[in-house]
């Protein structure tokens, strides 16, 4: 055997180096970055004059005082709890509609997937014009059918669903895990259900169902997490949507209309990059976190699949 | 993509002979019934998922004033909108900024992730399932959690606001994501091969360089297409350090300026949308197989 396979030291050295990118970037722009957020939230700074320890007013500002907070965060539940639900649902149906498809899979696939690859701010502006209610292709159709359409993104009640639509449409990556999953769920349990009679609903209750809760599972813990940072979509929609000419120096209100699509990483920009109200900005950053971790906490004491195949 | 079949025949196929009968009908019809029902919903959902590509298209060749008039298809096509596009000043800028960006993000990545995901596949040591933990929750993180602090290193220590470096420049030191990816899929090479270099007298770095990056060339590609696109599609980067400088603008961060700027113009905002999504899309043809490859391994094998 070779020297660095029988030197203890040495090897260690060798797992220290072959990690070690990663090493410096988790202290570099992981730790370090974390801890400061925490610092910089118990201090008044506005990024000019030295920060000053003001304990816990940053904390007490954000949940009692500041009056964006509340739709910001309220918001940012909504749609984590719509938009995760829906996506999950959606996702299952498509990939079980994508495996029982036999002509022509490839092209549904191909069809289905495609909107999912598409920039989210392209993707967003498309849809403020496709949704517009003035001469919106989609409030068209609708008209000629005789429906008069919502005005989606122009309209506090019907913003947040507008962007629940525009996420459904970017299916693809869940529908693929789920044709994965489902595809994994051995046939000869199909068989033996089928001999004792199980109709279709029973075959999916007692067959497909708990050999794909893992999956179930992770999509619905990493689409948590994945709509706790939403932000991209909401911004653009509401800017676009608003007609606003976006020049330098002019205040928008964010979240048009009327806040409703305002989420807290909207609120965290504007307060550490427009209002340089440093501590706010960190403490709503720690509020995003703490729900973040609560969440991951969960996933991995579930066992979901992330870690399974660790030893 | 290969075509998946579950075993069953592709099409209603006909009934052999011996078989004819009554049961045989109708245990026919209903396999035909079946087919019509799948596909009948299957082309209706692809519709809805294909038709606002359509539409932007359409719309992104219409004149100025049909384009805001709610017609679906143009009365004739204006071609000049995507060169009017292309002229606009500054929209050249992005797609070199854009290029940069995922180019050099997706280089550095893929040459920091190899050795960490070969390591924490492969290597057995003390903390390693910590390590892997720790990946995962740096994968878990909003990006807005660690944002400020970031910014104010990168602004006020290293001046370098107004550009892109600070996006590129960390992705030279690990990305959780892209970590993550291959190591799962550096978990299904067998061991046997690595163990049958050492024996040759190969070190772990040649064994890496050798062995298993030639193995692991999907895992590498689905990683270097993820991350490429990440970059291509971010906006929340760009506009933190690059917002204050059109310059430094990146497509993705230009276009909604593009739009407020034509703010009528849905036909020269749809020519320019099309534009942003169009690299996206030519390189998904090409290496379809990487991406769904890539997609599954983040969600099934464990």
């Amino acid at each position: 055997m070779a020297m660095t396979l029988s030197n203890p030291a040495r090897r260690r050295l060798r797992t220290l180096g072959f990690l070690s990118p990663w090493l410096v970037g988790f202290s570099v722009f992981f730790a370090y970055p974390l801890i400061a957020t925490v610092y910089f939230s118990f201090m008044h700074y506005n990024q000019i004059k030295e920060p000053t320890f003001v304990g816990l007013r940053n904390w007490t500002y954000v949940f009692e005082q500041m009056p964006l907070f509340g739709p910001a965060l309220w918001n940012t539940l909504w749609l984590v709890v719509i938009m995760v639900a829906l996506r999950v649902v959606f996702g299952l149906s498509l990939g079980l509609l994508i495996t029982k498809i036999k002509t022509g899979a490839g092209f549904f696939r191909t069809a289905f997937y495609i909107p999912y690859l598409a920039p989210p701010v392209a993707a967003t502006v498309a849809f403020v014009f496709l949704l517009n209610p003035g001469s919106g292709p989609v409030n068209e159709i609708l008209g000629a059918v005789g429906i008069s359409g919502p005005n989606w993104f122009n309209d506090p009640d019907t913003a947040k669903p507008s962007l629940v639509l525009l996420s459904l449409w970017g299916i693809g990556d869940l529908m693929v895990i789920f044709m994965a999953a489902l595809l994994d769920v051995p046939k000869e349990q199909y068989e033996a259900a089928e001999l004792d009679g199980a109709g279709a609903f029973a075959k999916f209750r007692y067959v497909t169902w708990p050999a794909i809760t893992p999956i179930v599972m992770f999509a619905v813990v990493t689409g948590v997490v994945q709509t706790m940072q939403y932000y991209t979509q909401a911004l653009v929609a509401g800017k676009v949507a608003s007609g606003v000419n976006i020049g330098p120096g002019s205040v928008i209100q964010p979240g048009y209309p009327e806040h409703s699509t305002l989420t807290v990483p909207q609120l965290v920009y504007q307060m550490g990059f427009q209002n340089f109200n440093t501590g706010a900005a960190c403490v709503l950053s720690l509020v995003l976190f703490a729900i973040a971790m609560a969440v991951t906490m969960l996933l991995m004491r579930k066992r979901s699949g992330l870690l399974s195949a660790e030893d | 993509m290969t075509t998946t079949t579950l075993g069953a025949p592709t099409a209603p196929a006909p009934v052999p002979h011996k078989q004819r009968g009554p049961a045989a009908a109708r245990a026919r019809r209903k396999r035909v019934l079946h087919w019509i029902a799948v596909h009948s919903v299957a082309i209706a959902v692809a519709l809805l998922f294909v038709l606002p590509f359509v539409f932007v298209f359409l719309t992104s060749v219409m004149s100025d004033s049909q384009a805001m008039s709610g017609d679906l298809w143009p009365d004739s096509w204006h071609w000049s909108n995507y060169k009017a596009v292309f002229e606009t000043p500054g929209f050249l800028d992005w797609w070199r900024n854009s290029l940069m960006y995922a180019g050099l993000g997706t280089l550095f990545t893929v040459c920091s992730a190899i050795p960490v995901a070969y390591a924490l596949a492969k290597f057995r040591f003390r903390g390693r399932r910590t390590a892997m933990l720790l990946v995962i929750s740096t994968m878990m993180l909003p990006p807005q959690v660690i944002v400020i602090p970031m910014y104010l290193v990168w602004a006020q220590q290293f001046h370098l606001s107004g550009t892109l470096w600070p996006l590129i420049i960390p992705m030279a030191f690990g990305d959780a994501y892209s970590i993550f990816l291959l190591r799962q899929f550096l978990l299904t090479i067998p061991k046997e091969y690595i163990e049958s270099a050492k024996v040759d007298g190969c070190g772990e770095f040649r064994t890496m360089i050798k062995i298993v990056v030639p193995m692991a060339k999907p895992g590498i590609a689905a990683i270097a297409l993820f991350q490429f696109f990440y970059c291509w599609n971010d906006y929340f980067g760009p506009q933190i350090y690059a917002a204050q400088n059109p310059g430094a603008w990146t497509l993705s961060y230009g276009l909604e300026s593009f739009k407020s700027a034509h703010s009528v113009n849905w036909n020269m905002t749809m020519a320019a949308t099309l534009l942003v999504m169009a690299p996206v899309i030519i390189i998904f043809f090409f290496a379809q197989k990487a991406f769904v490859e890539g997609v599954t391994l983040t969600g099934v094998k464990g």
